[in-house]
């Protein structure tokens, strides 16, 4: 083996590169507004802790309409979590890997959700989905469906504002995968799918783990689209952000209670999903 | 600039100011409220008042030439839970009364509220009637779909006492978080009918057709307005809650479809 072949088969390996371990003081410069930007983000939340009326718990939890929301936002957030990934990976994969003309204005388009106030993105959904919308009027007319107003409203609500965190998650992700396997499949003679199902989807399913996980959170809080696409009924299209706002109107505490519910759910299962799949470094 | 030049400017734009405010002076005691208040008045006030306090506000402007009327319209409970919270307001004008003692009861207030209008539901309808309803029993065919306020609103309150009085059992698509909300899911196309203020009916005029009902009568509500206790502009305030409650104040409310108190 001549010397030239030891380096490329050295740098071909992909074993990551030993870190250097971090010695010194942490610089105050760093630690400072570090310290700054957590309290900031805590801090709420003690608040919320601070006026949660713990004797009055029990009775507040047990409230039917409690469940009942908790239980339509986890089954409709998952639902846009699983529309988002059916649709979105394939187009994670096709802003990574097809060079086509247009290709920035796309990705461009892909994040418009993100900055878009969720507001106008329900009314947006209204004038297309709606009864009087474009696809919306020919769904009504021809299968008698309608979305608004519905469950399924809320999931496609969700998936609107959430999608964008998948497809920009998994672009990443695949931006980051070392084609070279890609190419080795394909010189072997697999086609464009069998290399996507069975190297690149492997290959990045931190990432879209990572996504998914981001987007079920993002579903689980969202509020302005559902409200205005898919309106506000108990057991029907209120989730839980929904009956927070109302709850909000009259009584403080149950508003609160409301919001601690929400969060310990999403807590936890964003802690079990993180320790399971989404193992940092 | 130099500082010279700075001093004589501001020199003159003070007597200038001053000239202008000495014209119209009145004595504030005489129930007048032209000319005697200056500055920022922060009125907030509910979200079916928009129209009507946007231009009792211009008029009261007009009227002092030294102040400048903000308004910040939203759902009266919000706007409650908001004053009390310690939010930088002179005025609240309420929908309800329930949400105008949520805010004396804590102590923000200042004085007795005064009702300075009453307002009462319509059922609003596509322009042109489509579905033909004429009254409450009509909300309860298979065909049309309703929306309603949420029962945590004044309107939505209104709407549960005016279909009990009715005795009409309806099932809506959706409890809006506003009146103005339940609207626009009207003029949207996705409900056929909602029941909301006849002023925003009236005011949503070209889409949107108010039909009376004689229970709304049973659900009237008092609107409550009062100087906050907290308020950075007492005397601003108190001239603004004096005009909506004078005569041209109370000519636009009732143009807008308000009755009087």
């Amino acid at each position: 083996m001549s010397r030239r072949d030891v380096v490329v088969a050295r740098s071909d390996r992909s074993t990551p590169v030993p870190r250097p371990r971090r010695t010194g003081r942490v610089p105050v410069a760093l630690l400072l507004p570090a310290t700054l930007g957590l309290l900031f983000l805590v801090l709420p939340l003690a608040g919320l802790l601070i006026r949660t009326p713990w004797s009055t718990l029990p009775q507040r939890l047990t409230e039917p309409g409690v469940l009942i929301a908790l239980r339509l936002s986890v089954q409709a957030a998952t639902l846009a979590t699983l529309l988002c990934l059916v649709l979105g990976v394939p187009l994670a994969w096709l802003l990574a890997r097809v060079d086509f003309p247009g290709r920035r204005l796309v990705r461009a388009l892909v994040t418009v959700p993100l900055v878009l106030p969720p507001v106008v993105g329900g009314v947006a959904l209204l004038l297309v989905f709606g009864r009087r919308g474009i696809l919306g009027g020919w769904l009504d007319s021809t299968f008698g469906v309608t979305l608004p107003f519905t469950t399924a409203g809320v999931v496609l609500a969700e998936a609107f504002v959430a999608m964008p965190f998948l497809v920009i998650a998994v672009e990443g992700a695949l931006r980051g995968a070392d084609v070279r396997y890609e190419e080795a499949a394909a010189t072997l003679g697999a086609g464009r799918w069998t290399t996507f199902t069975h190297v690149t989807l492997p290959l990045v399913a931190p990432g879209v783990a990572a996504g998914a996980v981001l987007c079920w959170a993002r579903a689980l809080g969202e509020f302005g689209a559902t409200i205005t696409f898919a309106g506000n009924f108990p057991g029907r299209t209120q989730t839980m952000p929904l009956a927070v706002y109302l709850a909000l109107e009259t009584d403080l505490e149950a508003a609160i209670v409301l919001s601690l519910v929400l969060l310990t759910v999403s807590v936890v299962i964003l802690a079990s999903l993180r320790d399971r799949w989404l193992s940092s470094p | 600039m130099t500082a010279r030049r700075l001093a004589l400017f501001t020199a003159m734009t003070i007597v200038a100011l001053v000239g202008c405010g000495s014209g119209q002076r009145t004595d504030p005691r005489s129930g007048g409220s032209a000319g005697a208040v200056t500055g920022d008045v922060t009125v907030f006030a509910a979200a079916s008042l928009t129209e009507s306090f946007t231009r009792i506000g211009e008029a009261f402007e007009a009227a002092n030439p030294g102040v400048r009327v903000a308004f910040s319209f939203a759902g009266s409970s919000a706007l409650a839970t908001q004053i009390n919270q310690g939010a930088p307001a002179d005025v609240f004008a309420s929908a309800s009364p329930a949400n105008m003692t949520t805010v004396t009861e804590a102590g923000s207030g200042d004085g007795n509220p005064s009702v300075f209008v009453r307002n009462q539901l319509v059922i609003a309808v596509p322009d042109g009637n489509p579905d033909g309803v004429t009254g409450l029993a009509d909300l309860n065919r298979p065909d049309v779909k309703v929306a309603l306020c949420a029962e945590q609103v004044p309107c939505g309150a209104a709407a549960v006492r005016a279909l009990a009085t009715a005795g009409v059992g309806l099932t809506p698509v959706t409890l809006e978080q506003d009146v103005k909300a339940a609207l626009s899911k009207l003029r949207l196309g996705e409900v056929d009918a909602a029941l909301v203020y006849r002023t925003d009916a009236r005011a949503a005029d070209d889409d949107v057709d108010g039909i009376e009902f004689p229970e709304s009568a049973g659900a009237i509500n008092d609107y409550p307005i009062v100087v906050l206790r907290n308020a950075p502009n007492r005397p601003a305030a108190q001239a603004f809650v004096d005009h909506v409650l004078s005569g041209p104040g109370q000519a636009v409310l009732t143009a807008a479809g308000f009755q009087a108190p």
